[in-house]
């Protein structure tokens, strides 16, 4: 009884037998329609995400959000919805037709093929690959060319710088990402990503604390949220690589954007906050589900917030963050990683030992990182706080007669 | 003619129009992103002969930073939008002659060959072949000194690459 | 095993169809009125100067050639990292010499001033 999706893709199975069709035809068919499902169910998804994040930047910034469209502002997405339809999609004097048109299409192709293999509940996993972690950084790579056809196809040199740099963002910011995504994959032995669910009976946030911090920002770059949203810097370069883009085209682009960090809150809470495990997540799946949508809920929200407060980077501050900062420090975390897994596995050590351990590594690692950084720029320009003398404000003014 | 089969019709016929636009179509920038489809099918022959480590790892590696790099380097050169010359010059019937024959050459060695038509090699079903590979990988019976000797090269790639592109 | 590949392959198909769809149903429904100053490039409202090509800068080149060896270490690394339990102490110290040899490269790299943005 706990279990509806399968038990629904079984009588959708047997309808289809009981037509005639042949049992290949059946079992293609069935899968073809569950990929379906998932992908209108992800774009359906963003609908609600629109409503959701402009509620929370609404009251993070104290301010109601939108609350006239409907009871408090929920029809606002659909209203939306219906005006980015009717909006003209102008093609720009001497673009490339064909590539100006298939670059939307990739880019949110390249977010929907993240959702094949993330399991949301014990027994509701799209496709249980081998190598599950490898995958979704093979399909990231996609939609990097899909923003490089879009900044190029729009004939315009300020798309394309714009596609230049969000290119070199994204692919600086994908070393460390890649280099954290090894330490779930350490950790659970696979890559497979439902057997790294399996193996986390204790989440991997508390034994690899640090990866899921370094995992967390590299991927708000990587999607282009603030603080490192030099990629639209709405106020900036306008938009971007995406300025020529209007109606539908744009709007491929901005749900491509939302589905992306939901996506990424999908990413943390399976690889990082135990995915669907819960108490009672085995016997009743549905429970798994919900526990999974709490969790990347959970991911979302973070990210969220930490948009809504910080400042934009400046594109050489932001490279030198990565390259001088976070890639040696994945680097180093992993080595750490690696050397104490295997010294507690040879001495044999308890599992209240490996979390306990594996914890205060990440700890020293991280108080470590703290001071080589104060040695290493104690003085920074702009930390100088400088000393007023306290001085009397209410007093009378020195007479100014003349 | 198993599903198997259909598929891998398919993805070859995709893969090769791809690499025959790759060197036919007039623009580079196209010429590029044909090369992207090409590398996308090479990935999933990889897949249909069951090496899915080797598939992902094609798509990231070539797709994701090689056919970045290259449209990198077609982008950021000038007067590279319309290249109007003739593709080909006059000698083209003497040039596609000598590649059927080299290609009809080629077939008849492959079909008189012994490793055509044979099986996938049966691997144990029970070991994961990303498991066995890492093993291989570092074991000092097997392949420990290649993989260290990669790190190296693949430290004066870099070495090299910021010598040769970095003029200050 | 095959079946989870052949179900990523249907999944790509539904990816691009259902956006494709939703990117060419505007054609029937939005409006349809090209005029030559609505297509113009867009420069901030002003006439366009030049042709629409960038200055070389080779910085993108450089990180775009940095992150390519990163990449390949990480991808000889994942192997690694799947087998581990099956290694002895002495492997993991193999990988970790892969690591640190990589690391001085990056940090060559930091001291030749490659990694500068100006």
């Amino acid at each position: 009884m706990g279990d509806p999706i399968n038990l629904i893709s079984q009588w959708f199975n047997d309808l289809l037998l009981g037509w005639g069709l042949g049992e290949k035809l059946v079992a293609v068919l069935s899968l073809f329609v569950g990929a379906a499902i998932l992908v209108t169910a992800s774009l359906l998804t963003v609908v609600v995400l629109i409503w959701v994040e402009r509620k929370i930047a609404g009251r993070l910034q104290d301010r109601i959000g939108p609350n006239r469209a409907g009871p408090f502002g929920l029809l606002q997405p659909i209203a939306d919805i219906i005006k980015i339809f009717t909006k003209e999609i102008t093609t720009p004097d001497g673009a490339d037709k064909v590539a100006f048109n298939i670059a939307p299409v990739l880019a949110i192709a390249s977010v929907l093929l993240i959702w094949a293999v993330i399991p949301m509940a014990a027994t509701v996993v799209g496709s249980d690959i081998n190598v599950g972690v490898l995958y979704i950084v093979a399909v990231g790579s996609l939609g990097i060319v899909a923003i490089l056809m879009a900044g190029w196809s729009s004939n315009n040199k300020f798309a394309l710088l714009g596609a230049f740099r969000a290119v070199a963002q994204m692919v600086s910011y994908e070393v460390p990402m890649v280099l954290t995504l090894l330490i779930p994959v350490l950790l659970a032995r696979s890559m497979g990503i439902n057997d790294i669910v399996q193996a986390q009976s204790t989440w991997f946030i508390v034994i690899a604390p640090l990866a899921g911090l370094i995992f967390l920002i590299t991927s708000m770059a990587e999607v282009g949220r603030a603080p490192f949203d030099l990629i639209e810097a709405e106020s900036e370069i306008v938009a971007g690589f995406h300025v020529e883009y209007s109606g539908m085209a744009f709007g491929m682009f901005y749900v491509s954007e939302f589905l992306h960090v939901w996506t990424i809150g999908a990413l943390i809470a399976t690889l990082f906050l135990g995915g669907w495990r819960g108490p009672g997540a085995e016997t009743w799946p549905i429970l798994g589900l919900f526990y999974f949508y709490i969790k990347t809920f959970v991911g979302y929200f973070l990210i969220t917030w930490i948009r809504l407060s910080l400042p934009r980077v400046r594109i050489d501050q932001l490279l030198s963050f990565n390259w001088k900062f976070l890639t040696p420090l994945t680097l180093v975390i992993l080595i750490v990683t690696a050397i104490v897994d295997k010294a507690l596995a040879i001495a044999g050590a308890a599992r209240w030992l490996y979390v306990l351990v594996m914890l205060a590594a990440n700890v020293l690692v991280g108080w470590g990182t703290m001071l080589v950084l104060k040695t290493v720029e104690p003085n920074r320009p702009g930390r100088v706080r400088q000393e007023f003398p306290p001085r009397p404000v209410a007093v009378a003014p020195e007479a100014a007669d003349n | 003619m198993s599903g198997l089969e259909i598929v891998f019709l398919i993805v070859a016929a995709m893969t090769l129009s791809a690499a025959f636009m790759v060197v036919t179509t007039q623009n580079l920038v196209h010429g590029a992103l044909w090369l992207v489809l090409t590398l996308f099918g090479v990935a999933a022959t990889f897949v249909l002969l069951n090496a899915t480590f080797l598939a992902v790892v094609q798509v990231v590696v070539y797709i994701g930073a090689i056919a970045i790099l290259l449209i990198f380097a077609i982008m950021l050169t000038r007067k590279v939008m319309q290249d109007s010359t003739s593709q080909t010059n006059a000698n083209w019937i003497v040039a596609a002659l000598l590649g059927l024959v080299l290609f009809v050459g080629i077939a008849q060695l492959l079909r008189k060959s012994s490793a055509v038509g044979m099986m996938m090699p049966a691997m144990d079903a029970a070991v994961d072949p990303v498991v066995q590979l890492g093993e291989v990988l570092v074991s000092p019976n097997a392949y420990v000194l290649p993989f260290e000797v990669a790190s190296v090269l693949l430290l004066a790639a870099l070495i090299g690459s910021i010598v040769v592109a970095w003029k200050k | 095993m095959l079946d989870n590949w052949l179900y990523i392959g249907l999944f790509i198909i539904a990816a691009i169809l259902i956006p494709a769809v939703a990117v060419i149903l505007p054609r029937w429904v939005a409006p349809r009125k090209p005029n030559a100053i609505k297509q113009e490039t867009y420069e901030c409202g002003m006439e366009t100067v030049g042709d629409a090509w960038v200055q070389f800068k080779v910085q993108y080149y450089i990180f775009a050639l940095v992150f390519l060896i990163f990449d390949i270490e990480t991808v000889f690394l994942f192997p690694w990292a799947v087998a581990y339990d099956k290694l002895p102490m002495f492997a993991v110290m193999e990988g970790v010499i892969f690591i640190a040899i990589l690391l001085a490269g990056l940090m060559y790299a930091w001291r030749k001033g490659a990694l500068e943005w100006a």
